[in-house]
């Protein structure tokens, strides 16, 4: 018995030391991982997140599936505050996280348990730009004629989004900060009743996901894009600031994963070397196109740019 | 009709096969309390990557048929809705297994889910452009109106106690109250953490109808000692099919409600088969029958929930605006396979073959999902043979299993639990469940599009007018003080009538 003991001593001892040697496939993921998703099944992070995580359980990437567990409430805080609060900090829970949602929260909302530097962050998969869209019918025909209308009635034009401090939200304040107007906020539960409310003319413009309206582009027009660029899906839709007003990509709806701090630093390198390549994985990008979800990948030391740049300024636009 | 000539694409052993495996999946899913008609599709989304896209989308439309038809096995047998959608099965399904009818009362409800679906994917297919405008009609004043239709429904389902029912009511909508307040974003009687994200509706369902059901099974262990056998019937059938015969309001009532609501976004299933349960009991001759075990109250619930499917497919395939929750999951579906909503899929030179396979295979997947309920029907003897001891056992293990598959969270069971313990002290000073629950259903939905009208309103023409003109508000009004002055005309006339007069077929 001792001896088999001894024998098992040594094998671990030899294992760890070939590891640190060998420096590389070190934290090795041994049971399904949880992929936190802080949305209801169906929605548009959900819907991606199931997508991208799909080829997890190749031998090439983590070689365990990830189970997407959802988590919604609260604008997403709910699933935030949970994988902080609870969530294994083994690496076996990873949380996809919301850009602008998730810094826009930690500064408003009292009960966030979490702020920006409560969360690593792995890897970006995709970002999607809100656009201002009008029905079909509407009276304004650019930015400058719904502008006008509302300089000369304040608070008159309602504008709705997909919920309180989402992408959508951020992007109205950016709008009334660049153009000194006043408009009415009106949030939805999601972003197909948004896109609802706008197409049957209940309210008289919205800001709404770049993908959601491109697929139905027939049926209402974009008016502007919220970034810094044009997109490659609506080469023809300028930028607002082409147009004069001063609002860049911080209501651009950034996805990916994120750890909560706490985990070790061999699980986060193994994160940070896996997931972007599970992200460009061929099966991934040919399935996130063939849906009209706009892919954007960034490594590790992009998406820790990505949080520092959004929650700065976001604390600057939400201050007050 | 070149559409028809699409159908033939259906008929092969690999779509028949998916059909089959999807329908006794989904009548799975749909009996087990917690895991959800949406739950179930949108767990199987990513399955449909590796399939062509009819097929990916005839397993999702398969599943959603059954999982909605399913959710009537648990409520009939075993008193607990197995899927929300399936809430107003139980009020006479429920009884009608305690008196020994349970088979008769499962050959109703998956009978009434065949013509309810039959008469759903029916509009799909030739009503679509004109539903799809309706759909776009409601607006939150709309919405809110609808809302309050379905409240009205609370005087009917309170038996008879209507003071106690209202007071049921305005408790749940207070429970809906908790977590953040949708508009505004301000945390509510969040005196614990666990509150912040609200309570959601399935442990709510589950702990308000399965626990205190559990305890009363435990009052009565004692007196089990002489148990009825109950067997199989013949003929149960034919008797079904007779029954039917004679209810062509009911049928016709619950087959209209539950494609009206179906195709608006924002109300499914659950509210579809309460308001067709209470009006078809409303204008029924003998509403005093209802409740105690009368089969048609069976056939107007499971109808109408049913027919909801077909119909949420309508706003969501012409203008990819989900009409039901699960509608929204399957939208997911469509995407996967670069299917956009829109004219495009009704193309024939486009995906026009993958449409109409598809709604063809939701025709046929009410079939597939009848005949498998037909022969589950058959066993539900050996569940309502079993004692209460054992099955208050396997009732209070799925009501923890169900209530935990939400959303993974031991908060939610132990929510679950408080609230059927609250239900159950209520519950013996007469308080009746449904109200409760239909407050938690239809509170958010009320407040939620109430707050939203005043906030478009105060822009634009003031509150009043914006709740009270428009053709849509104005019939959407008549009908609820139509309900409520029915339901008071009723219930006078219910006192008059001894419960003696009950024929049940």
């Amino acid at each position: 018995m001792k001896k088999l003991l001894t024998i098992c001593i040594m094998a671990m001892l030899c294992t760890l030391a070939f590891g640190s040697i060998a420096q590389s496939a070190e934290w090795k993921a041994e049971s399904p991982i949880s992929l936190v998703v802080c949305y209801t099944p169906g929605g548009a992070t959900d819907f991606q997140a199931r997508i991208v995580s799909m080829p997890a359980g190749n031998e090439d990437y983590f070689g365990q599936p990830m189970v997407v567990l959802n988590k919604p409430g609260a604008g997403g805080m709910t699933g935030w505050n949970w994988t902080i609060e609870r969530g294994s900090k083994d690496g076996l829970t990873v949380a996809s996280y919301n850009m602008p949602h998730l810094a826009a929260q930690s500064i408003v909302q009292k009960s966030a348990k979490f702020t920006v530097d409560s969360f690593e962050p792995i890897a970006n998969w995709g970002a999607d730009p809100a656009v201002l869209i009008v029905p079909m019918d509407s009276p304004y025909k650019t930015v400058d004629d719904l502008v006008a209308f509302a300089k000369a009635n304040p608070g008159k034009v309602t504008l709705n989004g997909a919920g309180l401090y989402v992408g959508h939200h951020i992007a109205m304040l950016q709008l009334e900060k660049a153009a000194d107007i006043k408009l009415t906020y009106i949030p939805e539960k999601g972003g197909t009743d948004a896109f609802q409310s706008v197409y049957s003319g209940k309210v008289i413009c919205g800001f709404n996901n770049l993908a959601d309206a491109w697929r139905n582009q027939s049926r209402l027009r974009i008016l502007a894009i919220a970034d810094n660029q044009r997109h490659d899906f609506l080469p023809d839709v300028p930028t607002f600031k082409e147009l004069g007003y001063d609002i860049d990509d911080t209501s651009v709806n950034y996805r990916g994963f994120c750890l909560p701090k706490g985990v070790s630093q061999e699980v986060i390198d193994a994160y940070a070397k896996i997931v972007p390549a599970m992200f460009n994985d061929k099966m991934v990008i040919s399935k996130m196109k063939e849906s009209g979800s706009p892919l954007r990948v960034m490594n590790r030391e992009e998406a820790i740019a990505l949080f520092k740049a959004q929650e700065a300024k976001l604390k600057v636009l939400l201050a007050k | 009709m070149e559409m028809l000539s699409y159908f033939g694409d259906i008929f092969t052993f690999q779509n028949l096969l998916i059909l089959l495996l999807g329908s006794i999946g989904g009548i799975f899913f749909g009996a087990m309390p917690g895991l959800s008609p949406t739950m179930a599709v949108a767990l199987l989304v990513p399955f449909t990557f590796y399939m062509d896209a009819a097929s990916g989308l005839l397993l999702l439309g398969a599943v959603y048929t059954s999982a909605v038809a399913g959710g009537a096995i648990t409520a009939i047998l075993i008193n607990i809705p197995g899927a929300p959608a399936s809430i107003a099965t139980m009020f006479d399904g429920a009884p009608m297994a305690k008196q020994g009818r349970g088979q008769q009362a499962l050959y109703v409800a998956f009978f009434g889910s065949l013509i309810g679906g039959l008469v759903g994917v029916i509009a799909l297919l030739f009503f679509t452009p004109p539903l799809a405008a309706l759909a776009m009609e409601f607006g939150p004043a709309e919405l809110f109106w609808v809302t309050v239709f379905g409240i009205t429904v609370i005087a009917g389902l309170s038996g008879g106690m209507l003071i106690k029912g209202l007071f049921g009511g305005i408790l749940g909508m207070l429970i809906s109250c908790i977590g953040e307040s949708p508009m505004l974003g301000e945390p509510r009687f969040v005196v614990h953490d666990v509150f912040i994200s609200g309570i959601a509706i399935v442990p709510a369902l589950i702990g308000l109808f399965a626990i205190p059901q559990i305890l009363t099974l435990v009052e009565e262990v004692n007196i089990t000692a002489t148990k009825t056998k109950y067997s199989p019937q013949p003929g149960v059938l034919g008797k079904t099919i007779k029954m039917f015969l004679k209810w062509p309001k009911t049928v016709a009532l619950g087959s209209i409600l539950g494609t009206i609501i179906g195709i608006i976004p924002g109300a499914g299933g659950q509210v579809a088969g309460l308001i067709s349960y209470d009006q078809v009991k409303k204008t029924s001759k003998n509403p005093q029958c209802f409740g105690e075990g009368n089969p048609e109250g069976v056939a107007a619930s499971e109808v109408a929930n049913s027919s909801t499917v077909g119909a949420a497919m309508i706003p969501l395939l012409t203008l990819g605006i989900p009409g039901s929750p699960t509608a929204a999951v399957l939208l997911g579906g469509l995407l996967i396979h670069g299917l956009f909503p829109g004219p495009d899929l009704f193309d024939p030179n486009k995906y026009a073959n993958v449409t109409y396979t598809f709604i063809g295979g939701m025709f046929l997947a009410q079939f597939f999902m009848c005949g498998i309920g037909f022969f589950f029907s058959r066993y539900s003897h050996s569940i309502m043979n079993i004692s209460n001891l054992m099955m208050a056992g396997a009732v209070t293990v799925l009501a923890v299993f169900g209530t935990y598959c939400v959303s993974n969270s031991v908060d939610d069971v132990v929510i679950m639990f408080l609230l059927g313990l609250g239900m159950y002290i209520g519950s013996k000073f007469g308080f009746p469940s449904a109200p409760v629950v239909l407050g938690i259903i239809l509170g958010p939905i009320a407040e939620e599009n109430f707050l939203r009208g005043k906030l478009i309103a105060e822009t634009d023409v003031g509150v009043f007018n914006y709740f009270f003109t428009g053709n849509m508000n104005i019939v959407l009004i008549a009908l609820c003080v139509f309900s409520i002055g029915w339901g008071l005309y009723s219930e006078i006339k219910a006192w008059r009538k001894s419960k003696a007069d009950c024929v049940i077929a």
